[in-house]
């Protein structure tokens, strides 16, 4: 049986190794172009860059002058470990508590934030980049109470669905024994739901790191910029686009991602796969 | 334990409540009595009924986008999905060399769409130079671009769903199909469509609500040009906002519009797919 099953099997993994040159090969021409002299970026983008289109680490230096790279870099960084660190905080603790005190506040709870789920950013971008304003949000640190009250939907939902699964039991054990809920959350509940966080982490992560409007819109973005919205900037912030800073700076961007990947890859896929599930 | 965890709501639950009003549920209802208004700035809304609704389907930039990104979510849901389960089933074979390919194809997926947009432009742009055109030259190529792109980010994140979908069938319901003489198609079609059907519903779910609300994407690739023949309704409705003063009313009215588009469709296609799954 197993032999039958593989009998093509060389020829499925030959198709596939081309198909997988053929997908990362978008990614690997904009790594060759941002070694190229930018005006030869548009008029012959398949050439690998020699002799006078061969600029060095010249692109890389002037990208990184003109969006002033690290700082959008410490940007994102900060804004995303710093909101999903709150996000999973705060929403795991609220989901503990929607679904283990039962009143009419958990039930609109918990059917808000399912439906939060569906509702597009646009229903919500214009009155909320104004209400955050207002609320002077629009620093850094005020930006990560805004990724909480937007994240809360999926966060939430997906926190109780596994703690309906733990045995009351447990926690009531605890309570005898003289924790208080917050002893009892921290020390029991909350190892407990340790890989729920992880997949929450990585959605969270996924979306926020990328998220372009929304910080877009609600942070002072003259005084803060994320790599998303810097990118955009090269783009939109000249008469003619530097293609050659531009695909420097692509290349930069893609490189955090990729090294969070290859540190974290099994639990993002396994991550996405129960995030599809519960979802 | 309830009551005792009850007193504790400052602690539990009014950080994630604070911000979630703040976050959603404020700008949400503002959003919706705004659209029945005439305003700049929210502090100057003035009521006036359902003109701005009128002016929404009197736009002709905004029926347009509205067809196109039916067409393009259509489209799309349809390559993704296929694709996705194609790979995903000669994937569970056990071929050399299966992780690494599900890696790789999983990858782009981790890449923000603003960055999605520029390698694609580059990509894109640099084969049509070849015969003297741009994706920018008619809104037909921006189309196949976004489609192209959006197959490109998704069909690695519908793949992993597809694949574990593929591996919770046991393994005796094929061999009695087999058994009784089944051809590979009727098994495809009577035993392993059927029993991932639970994953057809999430992917097609995920794969809709991402092509209808894309963005990042079509802002990057071809900001809506050739003259906003590209645009697709979150982009149009964005530019509504920001593109000209006095219309943000009718922007709002759009995005109440497309929030409800959006919901129907979604609660539709999950009624649709949800019938068609098999209990256990």
């Amino acid at each position: 049986m197993e032999v039958k099953k593989v009998k093509h099997g060389w020829l499925l993994t030959v198709f596939f190794s081309l198909l997988t040159v053929a997908w990362v090969f978008p990614i690997l021409l904009v790594v060759i172009n941002s070694f190229k002299k930018k005006v030869y970026i548009s008029r012959k983008p398949f050439e690998i860059p020699f002799g006078k289109m061969f600029v060095e680490l010249e692109n890389y230096v002037r990208g990184m002058e003109k969006i002033k790279f690290f700082d959008a870099l410490k940007n994102s960084l900060f804004i995303t470990i710093c909101s999903v660190a709150v996000i999973i905080l705060c929403t795991s603790m609220c989901a503990w508590y929607i679904s283990r005190v039962k009143s009419a506040f958990s039930t609109a709870m918990y059917y808000l934030c399912l439906f939060s789920m569906i509702v597009p950013f646009q229903m919500v971008m214009f009155t909320l980049s104004k209400l955050a304003n207002m609320l002077h949000l629009y620093s850094p640190i005020g930006i990560i109470l805004v990724y909480l009250g937007f994240g809360a939907g999926l966060s939430v939902f997906m926190f109780c669905g596994f703690v309906r699964g733990i045995p009351l039991e447990i926690e009531e054990a605890a309570m005898i024994d003289g924790c208080t809920p917050i002893q009892t959350f921290f020390h029991v509940v909350f190892p407990i739901l340790k890989p729920t966080c992880i997949t929450v982490a990585i959605l969270q992560t996924m979306w926020i790191w990328n998220d372009y409007l929304l910080p877009y819109l609600v942070l002072d973005i003259k005084r803060w910029k994320t790599i998303p919205i810097a990118i955009q900037y090269l783009k939109g912030g000249y008469g003619s686009v530097d293609m050659g800073a531009m695909m420097a700076m692509l290349v930069l961007a893609i490189i955090p991602i990729i090294i969070f990947y290859m540190f974290c890859q099994k639990y993002i896929i396994k991550g996405v796969v129960a995030g599809a599930v519960k979802g | 334990m309830h009551k005792s965890l009850k007193r504790y709501f400052p602690v539990f639950a009014f950080p994630t409540l604070a911000a979630f009003t703040i976050g959603f549920f404020i700008p949400f209802v503002m959003g919706i009595y705004l659209s029945f208004c005439k305003f700049t700035t929210v502090t100057d809304a003035r009521f006036i009924g359902f003109g701005n609704y009128l002016k929404v389907f009197t736009d002709k930039t905004f029926l347009h986008s509205l067809w196109y990104t039916v067409a393009f979510t259509i489209v799309s849901v349809v390559f993704i999905n296929v694709l996705a389960f194609a790979v995903a089933m000669l994937l569970t074979k056990g071929i050399k060399g299966t992780n690494l390919f599900r890696t790789v194809f999983f990858m782009p997926n981790l890449i923000g769409g603003i960055v999605l947009g520029y390698i694609w432009q580059l990509l894109l742009n640099g084969i049509l130079a070849q015969y003297q055109k741009t994706l920018t030259y008619n809104s037909v190529y921006g189309f196949w671009g976004l489609v192209i792109l959006m197959c490109w980010q998704q069909i690695g994140y519908m793949m992993i769903i597809y694949i574990s979908g593929i591996q919770n069938i046991p393994g005796e319901l094929i061999e009695a199909a087999k058994i009784d003489g089944a051809k590979p198609a009727q098994i495809l079609f009577h035993v392993t469509i059927p029993m991932v059907m639970p994953s057809i519903t999430i992917c097609t779910f995920l794969t809709l609500t991402n092509g209808f609300k894309l963005f990042d994407q079509n802002l990057a690739l071809t900001n809506g040009e050739p003259s906003r023949m590209s645009e697709l309704l979150a982009l149009n409705i964005f530019n509504t906002f920001y593109g000209r003063t006095g219309y943000e009313g009718v922007g709002q009215a759009k995005a109440v519009v497309f929030f409800l588009l959006v919901t129907i469709i979604a609660i539709i296609q999950i009624r649709l797919t949800r019938t068609k799954e098999v209990q256990q």
